[in-house]
């Protein structure tokens, strides 16, 4: 693990029009390390790895990957240079195959050999996967789709993944599940994660460190372990 | 029985035509929702520039030598013209409303048709244009029924660009992505789609489609017109919401029903009605069936 950030947000305010949605916002994530970004629903979570990927547009600050200000970089360049975000609600391709959804992961990648390797994997890792590729997203179930969101952001070969709200809706047995792959992901493949969640319980037990944003503003940061033993954190989030 | 023979066939050549102009509308649509009205335009602009490569072929001697390289080369030339041709009216016209309210971009897509449509009055006059009438004027004789070479050879070309079409949407990778950019723009450049390149490249295929049915339009009728964009488009439009506005196969069937009942109307109920049968279907759809035979939802949240 080296000492330079692998990711780091300098005083980014971004919005939609006039709404300002962050105010403000500074963080850093080391290689390797799983970050939590906790909060309540319309904080600016989400609108945090939005503009990280470009799609909300920067106003004041700057965004360093790898040491380079990515602030205007097209949102399409940045999966080839290993930032790929899973987003809130899955979005997976309805009408597209379930092996259509992975084969466009790979969209920037030339090695065709490797990517059908890339693709059997994905149905090791998720055999369910495996015996419904032929069936268009769509009519998976939630699990089925955030698995294939998972997969298909790692059909990118991605060096930072963002996650969104990975756990929404799911099952309990089924956000377990899901847990356990992102913190296998993280062990074996070394990719580093920003996870997301409204669940802090959650994501404070996968992360390292967290920080805590409320109206578009970082109000706290700590380990995660302190986090979870913090009395205002665990009155505000953790619904004690 | 002979005569309805007849019919099918004209009705399969017409239609094969519709349909080349009606994927130009549905491809758009899909990929960005916008109607994109001047459409006919590509489809007249093809028609004069395989008028003036042919007659340019002519001119120089090659046409009686190598007819097939000629018409060949003609149909390249006019696909290529008409892709660019409306990537640059994409960059010009409608990219730069993406942002703004569909409406906006509606409006300036009739805009452009007018601008179009002039400017092909202002450079190449506003009498029709005559292609070289001596290409594939033998005929195969059935008893009553009688097929020409240039029916047969508008009816394969058809069949290999409808075919082509279909591979390259439905077995490729930048298909894939073209499918994906219809359904989902945000989701697309997060694995790395960028959606300009791909709504460029839905506006080259559509215009260069449109542009083939141009030629075959002039081949089969014998001359081109400044303004002959116009009724052809809407028909094809038609046959695009009959088919299903967004949905490829659904315009291909759209695009030969409208030719066969515009060719069948025609021929058993009166030829003097033959533009109406078209928008009657086109207004049928609308009430009945406002999704088309092969829809998909209108309500469908695309972002």
């Amino acid at each position: 693990m080296s000492d330079q950030p692998i990711l780091e947000l300098k005083n980014v305010h971004s919005g939609y029009g006039s709404i300002k949605a962050l105010k403000g916002i500074s963080l850093k994530v080391m290689p390797g390390e799983i970050v939590a970004i906790i909060g309540a629903n319309g904080a600016g979570k989400s609108t945090t790895l939005m503009t990280i990927c470009g799609i909300v547009p920067v106003e004041k600050g700057e965004i360093y990957y790898q040491g380079k200000l990515i602030n205007r970089v097209s949102p399409e360049k940045l999966p080839t240079m290993g930032l790929c975000q899973v987003p809130e609600g899955r979005r997976i391709f309805p009408r597209l195959s379930v092996e259509e959804n992975l084969i466009l992961g790979a969209f920037h990648r030339e090695d065709k050999d490797q990517i059908a390797k890339d693709i059997r994997h994905s149905y090791e890792l998720f055999p369910i996967l495996g015996e419904r590729s032929r069936q268009h997203g769509g009519t998976l179930s939630g699990g089925e789709q955030q698995m294939l969101a998972i997969a298909r952001a790692l059909m990118t070969k991605p060096k930072v993944l963002l996650l969104d709200e990975p756990s929404l809706g799911l099952a309990p047995i089924i956000i377990q599940q899901i847990f356990k792959i992102i913190a296998d992901i993280n062990r074996e493949e070394g990719t580093t994660i920003l996870l997301v969640e409204q669940n802090a319980n959650l994501a404070l037990q996968a992360a390292s460190r967290g920080y805590v944003v409320e109206t578009g503003e970082i109000t706290l940061e700590d380990k995660a372990s302190s986090l979870l033993t913090n009395p205002k954190i665990r009155e505000a989030y953790l619904g004690e | 029985m002979e005569y309805f023979i007849q019919q099918l066939i004209n009705g399969i050549t017409l239609g094969g035509m519709y349909a080349l102009i009606a994927l130009g509308y549905t491809m758009v649509y899909g990929v960005i929702q916008l109607i994109n009205f001047a459409h006919g335009e590509f489809f007249a602009a093809g028609g004069y520039v395989g008028a003036i490569a042919l007659a340019y072929f002519a001119g120089v001697g090659y046409m009686d030598s190598h007819p097939v390289i000629c018409l060949t080369a003609s149909f390249l030339i006019a696909m290529a013209y008409c892709a660019y041709l409306a990537v640059g009216v994409e960059k010009i016209a409608y990219k730069p409303l993406r942002k703004n309210s569909r409406l906006a971009a509606l409006l300036s897509a009739l805009g452009m048709s007018i601008f179009l449509s002039n400017g092909m009055m202002l450079t190449q006059g506003v009498y029709d244009k005559v292609y070289p009438g001596e290409l594939f004027q033998g005929r195969f004789d059935f008893g009553m029924i009688s097929i020409s070479y240039l029916q047969i050879m508008i009816v394969s070309l058809t069949a290999i660009l409808l075919v082509s079409l279909n591979l390259l949407v439905f077995k490729t990778k930048i298909g894939m992505a073209m499918r994906a950019t219809a359904q989902d723009k945000t989701m697309s450049a997060l694995v790395a789609i960028g959606s300009n390149r791909i709504i460029s490249l839905t506006f080259a295929i559509g215009a260069g489609l449109a542009a083939a049915a141009g030629i075959m339009y002039g081949l089969y009728y014998g001359s081109v017109k400044y303004d002959m964009g116009f009724i052809p488009g809407i028909k094809a439009f038609s046959a695009a919401v009959l088919g299903g506005i967004g949905n490829i196969t659904g315009a291909m069937i759209g695009g030969l029903i409208i030719g066969m009942v515009e060719i069948f109307g025609a021929g058993y109920i009166s030829g003097e009605y033959k533009d109406v049968f078209a928008f009657i279907i086109l207004i049928g759809v609308l009430y009945f069936k406002p999704n088309g035979i092969m829809g998909e939802n209108i309500d469908d949240t695309r972002v």
